[in-house]
């Protein structure tokens, strides 16, 4: 566990970068950070797992995930600026990630919804991305073949979950229902991204749907997001754990600015 | 089970998006042919071996999509990533120069292009042929558009019985998934259909 956050070393300070975009940054960039962001701060959650996933082929299979949504990661925050210092010098508030990718872990089945939720969003956002004249399709086109295979894994586990002991169902509803607020979020518009939301919630909605009662779960009924509580994350407000995660992710880089190896 | 991967996209879009990417034409068919010298530089990059699995050229796997010289000898190689975040692409990048290098060409630059993505049916015949020698199931040929999708069992690699089940859709990179031969109950690596 980290304890506090690390306080910058006094040069890292002076070479932190502007911490948003600037206003007049094309919207492209705003595009990119949030898509970035999103991409490497659930790869870091993911990446927690490694020493504690259930068996040994989760172990290797969250990890591989995690790779790949730091292979976006850096494409997609090169395009906004500097990887680096985009990733490792930003302050929590200046992230523009959705909420429910900080969400920690919790047990694997809460990890489990936290992936279903997110790549079926992922593979639908990156398949319309992929056929618009945005700079960020190229990438979308690659990723959406990756994300297919994230959405895969997340529809197996909380198929196997849902339908399994009593024990797994309560755990794998208890994840779903607790990430549900989270939600909302995804299909709010973002500067940059030209993407029919309305289409996107009805697929996802319909898709999440079917997971869930076929894994005999109940779909939550609750809001999706709220005012004070819960999707503000696109606007740079985060939720507590994320500022721990932040922590532990930049404290090499700012305690050792430019260290290699 | 596979996963069919979403729709190819129409990929209109030859824009190259990476880290290092200036504004430069992908190849397409108004693309100059080769000259010589390009042809000879393709050959000998693509000769390089893949650093994961050294059984493969480059050329092989499919990932080297251009060798350019221009007016100045200025060698401009076009690579693809595998997976958006494949490590190996740094080591193919560097093995790639230092060939070229040693090739007597002092201006290499090796650049990273996403579009159009790569895809496991990118991998050449002889490709296939040497995974399989190695242990590893190759990828099933995308289905050609059609209203059936086909849908082929993996072959295990060591005793040729298609009677194998899938462990883990991840294994020792993101490229393959862990499977299992039920006939002679040897694990095996499958590479996954990009």
């Amino acid at each position: 566990m980290t304890p506090t956050p690390t306080t910058p070393a006094p040069s890292a300070t002076e070479a932190a970068p502007a911490a948003t975009p600037a206003p007049d940054a094309p919207a492209v960039h705003t595009a990119a950070l949030a898509l970035g962001d999103d991409a490497l701060v659930l790869s870091h959650r993911l990446g927690e797992w490694a020493g504690h996933a259930p068996v040994l082929e989760e172990e290797v299979a969250l990890a591989n995930i995690a790779l790949d949504l730091l292979g976006q990661a850096r494409v997609l925050l090169s395009l906004a600026g500097d990887e680096d210092e985009l990733a490792y010098l930003r302050e929590e508030r200046s992230f523009r990630n959705l909420q429910l990718v900080e969400q920690p872990n919790g047990d694997f089945a809460h990890t489990i919804a936290r992936q279903l939720y997110f790549s079926v969003y992922q593979n639908l956002m990156y398949g319309q991305l992929a056929a618009t004249d945005s700079p960020l399709a190229p990438l979308a086109a690659k990723a959406v073949k990756e994300v297919a295979y994230h959405q895969d894994h997340a529809e197996q586990w909380t198929l196997r979950l849902g339908d399994g002991t009593a024990e797994s169902h309560e755990r794998m509803q208890r994840g779903v229902d607790a990430l549900w607020r989270f939600t909302g979020e995804m299909f709010a518009p973002v500067a940059g991204l030209d993407l029919d939301r309305e289409a996107l919630r009805e697929q996802w909605t319909a898709t999440v749907t079917a997971v869930l009662q076929k894994a005999t779960l109940t779909v939550p009924e609750g809001p999706q997001s709220g005012a004070w509580t819960a999707g503000a994350g696109r606007e740079g407000l985060h939720t507590e754990s994320f500022g721990r995660m932040l922590a532990e992710m930049q404290h090499l880089h700012r305690s050792h600015p430019g260290a290699s190896w | 089970m596979v996963t069919k991967a979403p729709q190819a996209p129409t990929a209109t879009h030859t824009e190259p998006v990476g880290p290092s990417a200036p504004a430069a034409p992908a190849e397409s068919a108004t693309a100059p042919a080769p000259t010589a010298l390009e042809a000879r530089l393709h050959a000998l990059a693509g000769s390089v071996p893949d650093p994961e699995l050294p059984v493969l050229s480059l050329a092989e796997l499919g990932v080297l999509r251009s060798v350019r010289v221009d007016a100045t000898g200025h060698v401009d190689v076009e690579l693809t990533p595998t997976y958006t975040g494949c490590p190996a692409i740094e080591a193919m990048s560097a093995d790639i120069e230092q060939v070229l290098r040693e090739d007597g060409q002092d201006d290499v630059t090796v650049r990273t292009v996403l579009s159009p993505a790569w895809s496991t049916d990118d991998i050449s015949a002889e490709g296939r042929r040497k995974l399989a020698e190695f242990g590893i199931a190759p990828p099933r040929p995308h289905a050609a558009e059609g209203p059936i999708p086909l849908t082929l069992t993996v072959r295990c690699p060591h005793c040729g019985s298609t009677d194998t089940e899938l462990l883990s859709r991840f294994s020792s990179t993101a490229c393959k998934a862990l499977r299992r031969c039920v006939t002679c109950r040897e694990p095996f690596d499958h590479f996954k259909e990009l």
